[in-house]
C-alpha cells in the first residue's frame, strides 16, 4: 500500500471529510480544489509512461478542477459575502458518521464488482465512497454555493471511476467532458450570484415559490 | 459524404459564435435564419443517401438518429422563424445571448443524433442541457431563477450518474472498438452481464432524468412554465427526444445482449409511473405551460412503454418521437401566443381565445386534439400502434391501465383548455393582431400532423423499420 496511487487515492477520502465536517464556506472551496489538485496527479501516476493522454488529462484536470472552478466559486462568495454553512438538513457529526458509512459500503460493493483491466485497488470504492458524499452534500446542505461543491465532489468521484476506464475513452472525449462541467458549473456559479442578489442569500431553501 | 455529417454540428456552432459577435439585431436575425435553413437543406440532403459515417464511426446515420436528427431541424426552423419574431416584441437586451445559445442547442443536438460513441452522445446531451439554461432564465425574475436552479441541479445530477454509467459500459465491453454502438451490439454475446446491467440502470436513471420520466420529473412543470414558450417548445420537442435517442441506444446494445427480460419490465414500469403521475397532476392544473409539462411526462411515458413492450411497440415509439416532437412545438408556440396576449397578473386575461387570438386558438384546439391522440392527428397513430404492442406482447390489463390514465389525461386538459378558448373573456377584450412570423411556423407544424395522421412517405417507413429492428422490434 505505499505506492502513490493509493496514497492519493487515501487523501481524496479524507477530503471528503473535510467537505463534510467544515461550516466555512470558503474551506469547503478549498476542499474541493485540493481534491481537484489530487484528481489531477492519479493520470500521473496511475500511468508512469507519461504518455501525452496522461499528461493532457492531468493537466486539464488541475486547470479546470483545481484552479478555474475554485477561483470562481472564490469569487462568487467574496462577491456575495457570505461566509458560513446556516444547519444543514443533516448535522456535521452525523454527516461524518454517514461519511464512513459511505466508504465502508463502497468497500463492500466494490468487492462484488470485478472490474478488468482496473489498474489500483483503490480506484473503484474510492470512487463510489466519492461520488456518495457528494450526492449527500448537494441532497442536505442548504447553501447553493455549498451543492455546486458537492455536485463537483459527485463529477470527481465518476472522474476516479472513470480512470480505471481511461485507455478505453478517447482523449478528445475526456476534454469535452472536462468541458461540459467546466460550463456546466460555471452557470452555476452564475445563477448562484443572482440568487444572492434576487434574494440577499444563498440560501436555496428560499426557493420555494414554484409548486404544485 | 462523410463529412456533410461534421458540418451538420460545425454550421451551427460557428454561427453561434458569429450571432454572438454581431452587435446588431437584424444581422443576428440572419444568422439564425441561414444556420436553420442551411441545417435543414444538410438534413434532406442525407435523406436522399446510403447511411453515411465519419470520423472512424464516431458519427453515421442511421434509422432513428435520421428520424430524430429530421425533427430538431425541422422544429428549429419553425422556432427560429417563431424567435425573430418573439424578440420584436422584446427589449433588445436579450437577443445576443437568446440567439447564440440557440444556435449552440442546434449543434448540441445534431451531435446527440448523429453520434454513435457512446461518450460522444453524453457529452453532446450535456451540452444540450446546458445550452437552454440562460434561456429558462430569460425572464430575469424570481420565478425563473428558481426554474433555472431546479432544471441545472436536477439535469446536471441526472447527467452525471449518466456518465457513471458509460464508463460502466466501458468497463463491461471486452471486444471491438470502445463504446461505439456498432461494435458494441456486434460483441454484445461478449458483454459482462452484471456491468452491463448497472450500465443500463444509471444510464436509464440519467437519460431518463432528461427525458423527465417519472419520478424523475420535478424539474419539468417548473422549467417549462417559466422558460419562454418557444425555449419550452424546443425542450419538449426536441431536447427529450435527444434524451430519448440516448436511452435507445443503450437499449439497443442490452436487447443485442439478451437481457430483455431485465430491461422491459423496468422500462414499463417508468411508463406506467409516468403517465399515472402526469394524469394526476394534469387534473386541476389551471396554468397552461406547467400543463402541457405534465402532458410531456405522460408522452414521454408512452415512448418508454413502446420500448418496454417490443415488437411493433418499438416502431410506435420511433413513430411517436416525431409526432410528440411536432404537436409539442406546436403546442408551446401557441401557448407563448397566448402569453403574449395576456396580463400575467390577471390570469382571466388567458380567455375568449377563439374570438381574441382566432388563429392561435384554433391552433390550440387542435393541439390538444393531436396531444390527447384524437384522429385524424398523427399521435393517433403512433400511440395506437404502443397499445397493440402491449396486447400483442400479452399485457391486456396493462393496456387498459393505459387506456383509463389516457381518458384521464383527455379530461385534465379538457378541463383547462377549453374554456381557455371559449369562455368569454371579462372585460370587452379587443382582437389580437397575430403576425405572421408569429402563426407561420405553428401553423405549418399543424399541417404536418395532419400529414403525418393520413400518411407516412416511403421513405420515412422505411427509417421507421430499421429503427425497430435495431430496437429488438419490427415492422407493423
Amino acid at each position: 500500500m505505499s505506492r502513490l496511487p493509493e496514497l492519493l487515492l487515501v487523501f481524496v477520502v479524507l477530503t471528503n471529510f473535510w467537505v463534510l465536517g467544515t461550516t466555512r464556506l470558503s474551506a469547503t472551496i478549498r476542499a474541493g480544489a485540493v481534491q481537484g489538485a489530487l484528481l489531477g496527479a492519479l493520470p500521473l501516476a496511475l500511468h508512469p509512461g507519461w504518455s501525452l493522454h496522461a499528461v493532457g488529462l492531468a493537466a486539464g484536470t488541475f486547470l479546470v478542477k483545481a484552479v478555474l472552478l475554485p477561483g470562481f466559486l472564490t469569487w462568487a462568495i467574496r462577491e456575495a459575502s457570505v461566509r458560513r454553512e446556516v444547519e444543514p438538513l443533516v448535522g456535521y457529526t452525523a454527516s461524518l458518521f454517514l461519511g464512513a458509512v459511505a466508504v465502508a459500503v463502497s468497500f463492500a460493493i466494490a468487492q462484488r464488482l470485478p472490474l478488468p483491466e482496473s489498474p489500483s485497488e483503490l480506484l473503484v470504492p474510492v470512487a463510489l465512497a466519492t461520488v456518495m458524499v457528494g450526492l449527500l452534500v448537494l441532497t442536505t446542505r442548504r447553501k447553493a454555493i455549498t451543492q455546486v461543491v458537492g455536485y463537483l465532489i459527485l463529477e470527481n468521484g465518476i472522474y476516479v471511476f472513470g480512470l480505471s476506464q481511461a485507455q478505453r475513452v478517447p482523449f478528445l472525449v475526456e476534454l469535452g467532458v472536462l468541458l461540459d462541467i467546466f460550463v456546466g458549473v460555471f452557470i452555476m456559479g452564475i445563477v448562484v450570484f443572482h440568487i444572492n442578489r434576487e434574494f440577499d442569500s444563498l440560501d436555496s431553501a428560499r426557493l420555494t415559490e414554484l409548486r404544485d | 459524404m462523410g463529412w456533410l455529417l461534421i458540418a451538420l454540428v460545425l454550421l451551427p456552432a460557428g454561427a453561434a459564435l458569429a450571432a454572438y459577435a454581431h452587435r446588431s439585431p437584424p444581422l443576428r436575425s440572419v444568422w439564425l435564419l441561414a444556420a436553420a435553413a442551411g441545417h435543414l437543406a444538410g438534413v434532406g440532403a442525407l435523406w436522399t443517401r446510403p447511411a453515411l459515417s465519419s470520423l472512424g464511426g464516431w458519427l453515421a446515420t442511421d434509422g432513428l438518429g435520421l428520424i430524430v436528427l429530421t425533427l430538431v431541424s425541422v422544429l428549429f426552423f419553425a422556432t427560429a422563424l417563431y424567435a425573430i419574431g418573439f424578440l420584436r416584441t422584446e427589449k433588445a437586451r436579450g437577443g445576443r445571448v437568446f440567439v447564440s445559445c440557440l444556435l449552440g442547442f442546434l449543434a448540441a443536438a445534431s451531435l446527440v443524433a448523429l453520434s454513435h460513441h457512446m461518450a460522444l452522445v453524453w457529452v453532446g446531451m450535456e451540452s444540450v442541457t446546458l445550452s437552454l439554461a440562460p434561456l429558462v432564465y430569460h425572464r430575469h425574475d424570481r420565478r425563473s431563477l428558481e426554474a433555472v436552479w431546479k432544471y441545472l441541479v436536477l439535469s446536471s445530477v441526472g447527467i452525471a450518474l449518466a456518465l457513471f454509467g458509460t464508463f460502466f459500459l466501458a468497463a463491461a465491453q471486452t471486444t471491438g472498438r470502445p463504446l461505439v454502438i456498432e461494435d458494441l451490439v456486434a460483441g454484445a454475446g461478449s458483454l459482462q452481464p452484471a456491468l452491463l446491467r448497472a450500465a443500463f440502470v444509471f444510464l436509464l436513471v440519467g437519460y431518463g432524468t432528461k427525458m423527465g420520466l417519472a419520478p424523475l420529473h420535478a424539474w419539468k412543470p417548473d422549467t417549462y412554465g417559466e422558460a419562454p414558450g418557444l425555449v419550452a417548445g424546443l425542450m419538449a420537442g426536441a431536447l427529450t427526444s435527444c434524451a430519448f435517442v440516448a436511452l435507445a441506444r443503450i437499449t439497443e446494445v442490452t436487447m443485442a445482449a439478451g437481457l430483455g427480460s431485465f430491461i422491459q419490465p423496468v422500462l414499463v414500469a417508468f411508463g406506467l409511473v409516468s403517465l399515472a403521475v402526469a394524469a394526476v397532476f394534469m387534473l386541476g392544473q389551471t396554468d397552461l405551460k406547467r400543463l402541457l409539462a405534465y402532458s410531456s411526462v405522460e408522452h414521454m411515458g408512452l415512448l418508454v412503454l413502446g420500448l418496454g413492450f417490443g415488437g411493433v411497440g418499438a416502431y410506435g415509439s420511433a413513430l411517436h418521437v416525431v409526432n410528440n416532437g411536432v404537436t409539442k412545438g406546436l403546442l408551446f408556440l401557441t401557448a407563448s401566443n397566448v402569453a403574449l396576449a395576456s396580463d400575467p397578473s390577471q390570469p382571466s386575461s388567458s380567455r375568449g381565445l377563439l374570438r381574441r387570438l382566432p388563429i392561435s386558438g384554433v391552433l390550440l384546439l387542435l393541439g390538444l386534439f393531436a396531444v390527447t391522440g384524437s384522429p385524424p392527428f398523427g399521435p393517433f397513430v403512433s400511440m395506437f400502434t404502443i397499445f397493440r404492442s402491449a396486447i400483442d406482447g400479452g399485457h391486456p390489463w396493462i393496456a387498459g391501465v393505459m387506456v383509463a390514465l389516457l381518458a384521464v389525461v383527455f379530461v385534465g386538459m379538457g378541463v383547462t383548455v377549453l374554456p381557455m378558448l371559449y369562455d368569454p373573456a371579462p372585460a370587452a377584450e379587443p382582437r389580437v393582431r397575430e403576425p405572421a412570423l408569429l402563426v407561420g411556423g405553428p401553423i405549418a407544424l399543424a399541417v404536418a400532423l395532419v400529414v403525418l395522421g393520413l400518411y407516412l412517405p416511403a421513405p420515412l417507413q422505411h427509417l421507421l423499420a430499421e429503427a425497430a429492428r435495431a430496437l429488438g422490434g419490427r415492422s407493423p
